[in-house]
């Protein structure tokens, strides 16, 4: 295995992975409904329980995303987490409290309240969709850093990544394109959130609220997706040449789209996999909408992961420092890294079997108000 | 105070917080997987309700550790962000794969175990059970490989073109999970949770015989939590001595900061408390040889020979040295792409030198000295209550099969008071390991001043009073439910 196949390889995967936890994230979708006034204290109780089963999946993945990304390219979790400090720690704030919330939020000892509890999982459900989007947003329109690595031989001043913004990643808010890309995944995952409950609740009333939230949801959403996209495809671009140097290219990602025409057939088939899991939502009775969403999610995240890394691209471009922009060549592990890690990758697809295995055993019997009104095991 | 000591205060209250969670999970786990098997085997109810009571206390408990592992994991980056760089490489490769192994089986499993009771068959649930447990197992094993490597950096070379410690080869990686020091770190840690999730089942029962009710439901579960309990004492005690071992062998300054002794030598003594000593007992536990040479502070800044024969330099030939070394890395970085015959000689001199380069960037020989007092008296605290632990769960399992145990109350009194008791042991151990290795975050590759991110002190001191506020909260919740759920009890006598 050539070391340009291994950083492909792990590009690939870290993709894969991006594609599993924004599809994993209808679970912070699915709480956000925790503030729908149509339904009622049982029926909110049975959102909970719903999205407790599953939020350590989400979790999971993102604790296995942020690890996978450290192991295969640590120049960019060092960078951009020692760099963009507020907008992880956010991040980071919002995932804490979802953690303890489901355990927490019934317990009459628990301070805060239901109602508490409730807030910190709505939070999350509305801010780690956005900020991840955004901060995806940002591998196409840059971040202000700065990398030399001849740094770490100055005693005085020895860190390698600095970070030229004091406002230390909050400035992507201000990158009205990144913005959109939060604000479309916050979209999306409310709508795999509603597709989600369809399929794992068994309750009329709630399967009829979350149909309407799919009608909803879908216009702004794809309207705003559709911008992003509009723009993503006429902007400049961070090319990287062979030698390593990043200039800037007109409709680079555009370019990416036509000379990658299998990652092209991969966007095309997520957005309509996206779009059957809306009108199987939204305008049929049918429940098994998430299939689509989820698999369409999956394609396109892994599609939009391409375009930014694949082709001669940089994947995390500074626009501070074009030349310390980092690139799949030059932020990522060595090669026996990669290659021990890519050993143990195989073992992916028995993990997921186990999960489906487990998760289809679980999801035999669909969550009823009768189960949470008598269950002890239960939030 | 600068923004160094404010993120290894935010690293280290993060770790002793998750570290209050996780021995409670593994110990736990282990207790109620007993049960749950006693239950399937014997087909006897009985058990199924005992299992399902202790499991809820888990599941209170499970939820805070998974919460505050994220911020570590978080935490390298954001705080040490040098240090990510500089040891990706390596230190990712276990994060990484801890998440692909073991916190996939942890998150499916629990979920199975918890609310699967009348979901998935009996023998599918006692699976579940005992995969969540072995998952939390697989997950400290990686992180402690992980951590290991940061006391004895194995399998690594320095690579002056990425400026990192890469994999020496794919070989290498081996040497790294097979790591003596991680090892017994990961045998150390873990059955330091079965103490812990031991002593917390006896204590808890040993409240009901205090309280005088569901007798029957504690005197069964004092046999499996003492049996969990002793034998994780048991396995702490001979993990613990071959630590010793290896921190004589690879960080010795810890071994003299655990024993406070400034000048080694042959037939060192063992420091019971200040001025309370047994000779020669120090070279028999950290060399197992009555005539083994142990260095003292004052031997490694000024250079010794070790037990094979080795010359040990003093600490300035090593700061020489390494400032040699990062001399030449930047005449050779500065050389490379014009003059490759020049930046080769350059390499040789960084190649000669670079087992020291950590050292370049002391300032004095005496900042390898740990904090003497903390560690010694955290090592004093770890043993003596451990001592005290392992006693009372004898007496306790004793009394319990005598049936005695109910009417002995300073006894219960005692096995009560363990719970503070083990907390303190598993911390103080964090203690001795951590600050023990002061002032590398590597041990001689890279002190913590250079593993730092660009943050300001400003920032970080926010995040730290926002996650000690955080932190304050939810021991907080967490003590109420868990005391209002034992006070409940469990659903049988």
């Amino acid at each position: 295995m050539s070391y340009t196949f291994l950083q492909n390889y792990w590009w690939c995967l870290i993709a894969l992975l991006g594609g599993l936890l924004v599809f994993l994230m209808f679970v912070q979708g699915a709480n956000v409904h925790l503030i729908n006034g149509r339904l009622s204290d049982l029926q909110k109780r049975m959102v909970a329980n719903s999205t407790g089963r599953k939020w350590e999946l989400a979790f999971t993945t993102l604790v296995t995303f942020g690890g996978a990304f450290f192991a295969s390219f640590p120049l960019f979790y060092s960078t951009s987490f020692g760099g963009a400090y507020w907008v992880w720690m956010l991040l980071l704030l919002t995932f804490v409290f979802q953690a303890v919330a489901y355990e927490f939020l019934h317990k009459k000892e628990n301070i805060l309240g239901v109602k508490g509890f409730r807030i910190a999982l709505v939070a999350n459900g509305f801010l780690a969709p956005f900020l991840v989007g955004t901060a995806v947003g940002t591998f196409f329109t840059g971040s202000p850093f700065t990398v030399n690595k001849t740094a770490i031989m100055d005693l005085s001043s020895p860190v390698i990544s600095t970070w030229d913004s004091p406002w230390r990643g909050l400035e992507a808010l201000a990158q009205g394109h990144a913005v959109l890309l939060g604000l479309a995944l916050v979209g999306l995952t409310v709508i795999l959130g509603a597709l989600y409950l369809i399929i794992n609740i068994d309750d009329t009333e709630t399967e009829t609220q979350m149909r309407r939230t799919i009608k909803i949801t879908a216009v702004p959403f794809l309207v705003i997706f559709l911008t992003w996209l509009g723009i993503l495809l006429c902007r400049e671009g961070f090319a990287v040449n062979e030698l390593g140097v990043v200039s800037m290219e007109k409709y680079k990602y555009l370019h990416n789209l036509i000379q990658m025409p299998e990652v092209l057939v991969m966007f095309l088939v997520g957005v309509v996999g996206v779009l059957l899991g809306i009108w199987k939502g939204a305008l049929t009775k049918s429940r098994c909408g998430i299939w689509f969403g989820g698999i369409g999610t999956v394609l396109v995240v892994m599609a939009v992961f391409f375009i930014a890394g694949f082709n001669g691209t940089s994947y995390y471009p500074s626009n501070t420092d074009l030349q310390s922009s980092l690139t799949i060549v030059n932020s990522s592990s060595s090669r026996f890294t990669l290659q021990v890690m890519s050993i143990v990758s195989l073992l992916i697809p028995f993990v997921l079997a186990y999960i489906v295995y487990a998760w289809r055993q679980m999801d035999k019997k669909k969550i009823t108000e009768d189960e949470i009104a008598q269950s002890e095991h239960k939030y | 105070m600068d923004a160094v000591i404010w993120s290894r205060l935010q690293f280290a209250m993060t770790a002793a917080y998750h570290w209050l969670f996780v021995p409670l999970t593994l110990g736990l786990a282990m207790a109620m997987a007993i049960m749950e098997t006693l239950y399937v085997v014997k087909k006897d109810e009985y058990w199924k309700k005992a299992a399902q009571f202790w499991m809820k206390l888990f599941a209170i408990n499970f939820a805070v550790g998974i919460a505050t592992g994220i911020i570590l994991e978080f935490e390298f980056g954001t705080n040490w962000s040098n240090y990510s760089w500089f040891v990706g490489d390596i230190f990712g490769a276990p994060l990484a794969i801890e998440g692909i192994l073991a916190f996939f089986m942890e998150a499916t499993f629990f979920a199975v175990m918890f609310f699967g009771w009348e979901k998935v068959s009996k023998r599918f649930h006692l699976i579940s059970t005992w995969l969540t447990g072995i998952g939390a197992s697989i997950s400290a094993f990686w992180i402690l490989v992980a951590n290991g490597w940061m006391q004895n950096p194995v399998g690594t070379t320095f690579n002056p073109d990425t400026v990192r410690s890469e994999m020496a080869s794919a070989e290498a990686f081996f040497d790294v999970i097979s790591n003596p020091v991680a090892v017994s770190k990961f045998f150390h840690s873990v059955t330091s949770g079965w103490v812990t999730g031991g002593v917390f089942v006896v204590a808890v029962s040993c409240w009901y015989l205090w309280r005088g009710r569901n007798v029957q439901f504690a005197k069964k579960s004092i046999f499996v939590g003492g049996f969990v309990g002793l034998l994780g004492t048991f396995a702490v005690m001979l993990s613990g001595d071959i630590s010793g071992v290896h921190a004589a062998e690879y960080q010795p300054m810890k071994l003299a900061a655990m024993e406070g002794l400034e000048d080694g030598g042959r037939r060192a003594p063992f420091s019971i408390v200040p001025g309370v000593e047994i000779p020669g007992m120090l070279s028999i536990l950290a060399t197992h040889d009555l005539n083994g040479y142990v260095p003292g502070i004052n031997d490694i800044i000024n250079g010794y020979t070790d037990n094979d024969g080795n010359i040990i330099p003093s600490v300035a030939q090593k700061m020489e040295m390494g400032r040699t070394a990062l001399d030449a890395l930047a005449q050779y970085r500065s050389l490379k792409d014009t003059d490759p015959a020049a930046a080769a000689v350059a390499r040789e001199v960084l190649d000669a030198n670079v087992q020291y380069m950590g050292y370049g960037y002391l300032e004095s020989p005496e900042d390898v000295i740990p904090p003497v007092g903390i560690v010694y008296w955290s090592f004093r605290f770890m043993v003596g209550f451990g001592m005290l632990i392992a006693l009372i769960l004898v007496l306790t399992l004793w009394f319990n099969y005598k049936g005695k145990l109910p009417q002995m109350k300073w006894l219960l009194l005692a096995a009560m008071a363990c719970i503070p008791f083990v907390y303190v042991c598993e911390e103080a151990g964090w203690i001795v390991a951590e600050v023990g290795r002061q002032p590398w975050t590597i041990q001689g590759l890279l002190p913590v001043n250079v593993a730092i991110s660009d943050t300001s002190i400003g920032e970080v001191m926010t995040t730290f009073f926002v996650f000690l506020s955080v932190f304050a909260l939810f021991l907080v919740i967490e003590i109420r439910i868990m005391i209002n759920a034992i006070k409940k009890g469990p659903s049988v006598e």
